[in-house]
């Protein structure tokens, strides 16, 4: 895989003239995985949606690109087939689509359309994630997300990165939800895109423990809409040991939330 | 003072048609009486459409139909609703109201199923179908528009299942009006006999997009007790023809009528499904879907009538609305008193794909019982933009998450048609209709 580069520069991001992004500054690469932290209404899965092109969400100053190009230009499918790839926090239940139908739709889109995916061919691949996901066989043919447990939803996004391959893939929480078994499986399947594909990752979470099974090379803690402060894996045990009071302290800040001006 | 409506063709004609089909006497008069009340009734009031400017006048009557010895020689605007695949077993195809092809398995006619145009049932059924024909069902006097259907009467056909005979394959019946400026006065009579079981489908299809016609379509379903009929239908009319669609099911104890109606005519149309309820334990699932396009006006007006204890009526209907078109739909449960402990539920949903779309969910209950249960649920909306956000953050183009989205959004309805070809159909269609 090509090396492959995202960018994210002085963000501001707004949603209904509330301006929750202030000034994020990221660069992610292929192989290398940011983990983001950071208390509750921080801005960590404005920053995925905004990355994505969430509609709800108003960029008004900085940039991102891929590779050097504009993904603010790009219309959100054109930055899934670009590369980009995320993990919502709540991904959608989508009526009368069925999660099958709607992978190959998503595999499709990325081949010419002369060229889709042979129906077997399909189907080998999609059992295999599948099995390794130890997800039902029957959820292929439930509609998607319809009716799906919170942990069920999360294996299903990863089943999605699994089959796509992206280059660059932001997970929103997705150890959120999830049985302790269920995040060993999660999280290995994530190792095995990494090491297969030379993934470039940026996961949004709460919690070391999931970071104990996926190592990431780079940790950042957000707050007030901004990365506060980047550092390695140690990081992140010294937030789980410590909590974020320390870093608050050191840096001055009250309150964490974007809504109260730094 | 009423002024005398005129109709194109006159009692003189009614006669001769009924005699050149060596009609039985009883059919003969009805049309006669029909034809004398059609110019006495009103015309029907569809809820919050107004009809009155409909075209229901000028269409003309007569055209002739050719005949296929095997559907190997089906014609080329019927192949895509005959299953290649699983070639029926029974089907009958009527051109312009008349026989084109024909066919009921050995094993069927055994066991004493009837499936034939409604025509040769008069003649050879006479006793069945008077009884049945227009009597419980649909009347003639309801209003203009089902007094025109008995006397124009020009197609159809009469199926019957006797006491305790299960119909596994389903029996299909093809209605094509191939001559553009033909009307068709079209009626389905289905009797099924205790504990007998039956899937029907039909398909309506016509071709004029210019020339102005009429269709005038009545199907009666007769679900003795604990019989289960399952009825689908693809109607697809086009868009000169202005259609009037009356189906109506009369279900006895434990009986069930599903219904599973692809309702996709180009034309204005006013279509109801009206389901009575009358014995105990008695159910019906009434399911529609519709995709409107272009100016056309449509009514849907879709009815559980609970005369019985512990009958059950769910009502769905989905509808996609574009360009102009304006949509009606009217989910009603009616409880009669003494209907103890019956259950009514409505679900209208509508999905406006355009600004100058009109759409009107309107679920009502009408209840006479104190002792019932009954929900409804009703949405006018637009395709959800976060749906629409996460597909295409898997890549898919924004039509094409568009076109998954909506067929999703009717497949509660297409999923249950009793044909996997005429499901298959159905989506094409609609997607022809998106599109
Ligand atoms: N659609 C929205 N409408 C209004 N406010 C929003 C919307 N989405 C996010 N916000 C606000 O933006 C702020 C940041 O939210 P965001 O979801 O990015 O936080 P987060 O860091 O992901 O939090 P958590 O850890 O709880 O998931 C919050 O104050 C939130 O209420
Ligand atoms: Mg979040």
């Amino acid at each position: 895989m090509s090396e492959t580069t995202l960018e994210i520069k002085d963000l501001h991001v707004e949603i209904e003239d509330n301006e929750i992004l202030k000034g994020v500054n990221l660069t992610i690469k292929s192989g290398e995985f940011h983990a983001v932290m950071g208390p509750n209404g921080t801005g960590k899965s404005t920053l995925a949606s905004a990355v994505m092109g969430h509609p709800s969400f108003e960029i008004t100053q900085g940039s991102i690109t891929l590779n050097g190009e504009d993904v603010l230009e790009m219309e959100v499918d054109e930055r899934a087939r670009a590369g980009l790839f995320l993990a919502m926090q709540y991904p959608s239940e989508i009526s009368g689509v069925t999660t099958s139908d709607f992978l190959r739709s998503s595999i499709n889109a990325r081949r010419e359309e002369e060229d889709g995916i042979p129906l077997m061919q399909f189907i080998k691949t999609m059992d295999g994630a599948l099995d390794e996901l130890e997800i039902d066989q029957n959820m292929a043919q439930r509609y998607l997300n319809e009716g799906f447990s919170g942990g069920e939803k999360k294996r299903n996004e990863i089943l999605q990165l699994k089959m796509l391959q992206p280059e660059i893939a932001i997970l929103d929480e997705i150890d959120s939800g999830l049985d302790i078994d269920a995040l060993r499986v999660v999280s290995d399947s994530i190792n095995g895109v990494r090491e297969e594909t030379g993934l470039g990752c940026l996961i949004i979470t709460h919690y070391q423990r999931l970071l104990n099974y996926i190592t990431p090379d780079f940790v950042h803690v957000m707050m007030q809409g901004r990365i506060v402060k980047s550092g390695g894996p140690e990081l992140a045990k010294q937030l789980e040991a410590e909590g974020y009071e320390w870093i608050k302290e050191e840096l001055g800040i009250e309150d964490e939330t974007v809504g109260q001006k730094a | 003072m009423t002024v005398k409506t005129q109709f194109p063709y006159d009692k003189e004609y009614v006669t001769t048609f009924s005699e050149k089909n060596n009609e039985p006497s009883w059919m003969k008069s009805l049309r006669l009486r029909a034809f004398d009340l059609a110019h006495d009734l009103n015309m029907p009031e569809p809820d919050k459409t107004n009809i009155r400017r409909w075209n229901f006048t000028n269409f003309e009557l007569g055209a002739e139909g050719s005949t296929i010895s095997s559907l190997q020689e089906l014609p080329e605007q019927l192949t895509d609703f005959v299953d290649q695949e699983n070639v029926p077993a029974n089907i009958q195809i009527q051109q312009n109201g008349t026989i084109s092809f024909s066919a009921l398995s050995e094993d069927l006619k055994e066991k004493g199923v009837i499936f034939t145009d409604i025509f040769t049932a008069m003649q050879e059924h006479s006793d069945i179908v008077e009884k049945y024909f227009m009597t419980d069902g649909v009347s003639i006097d309801e209003h203009r528009l089902t007094a025109l259907h008995a006397a124009y009467l020009n197609g159809g056909v009469f199926v019957y299942v006797p006491k305790g005979v299960k119909v596994e394959e389903p029996i299909q019946a093809i209605f094509w009006q191939e001559d553009n400026t033909s009307a068709l006065f079209n009626h389905v009579l289905i009797v099924a006999e205790k504990d007998s079981e039956l899937t029907f489908v039909e398909n309506y299809v016509s071709h004029n997009t210019e020339e102005e016609t009429v269709s005038n379509v009545v199907a009666e379903v007769f679900a003795h007790d604990d019989a289960k009929v399952s009825y689908g239908s693809v109607d697809n009319f086009a868009a000169g023809t202005t259609s009037y669609i009356n189906r109506r099911g009369v279900a006895d104890e434990r009986a069930t009528i599903d219904w599973a109606l692809g309702q996709m005519n180009d034309g204005n149309t006013v279509s109801e499904n009206v389901t009575h309820l009358v014995g105990q334990f008695s159910v019906t699932n009434a399911r529609s879907v519709t995709a409107g396009r272009g100016k056309q006006s449509q009514n849907f007006t879709s009815v559980t009538h609970h005369h019985g204890k512990d009958s059950d009526g769910q009502i769905l209907q989905r509808g996609v609305l574009r360009d102009k078109t304006t949509s009606i739909f009217n989910a009603i449960g009616k409880i009669e008193h003494g209907a103890t402990r019956a259950n009514a539920e409505q679900e209208s949903r509508v999905l406006m794909l355009s600004g100058d779309a009109r759409g009107d969910a309107n679920p009502i209950l009408l209840i006479d019982e104190d002792d019932v249960t009954a929900g409804h649920a009703a949405s006018v909306g637009r395709v959800d933009e976060f749906q629409m956000y996460y597909l295409q953050s898997r890549g898919i183009t924004k039509d094409e998450a568009e076109r998954l989205i909506i067929l999703g959004f009717l497949e509660p309805v297409v999923n249950e048609l009793p044909i996997a070809s005429i499901q298959k159909q159905l989506r094409t269609l609609i997607e022809r209709k998106i599109y």
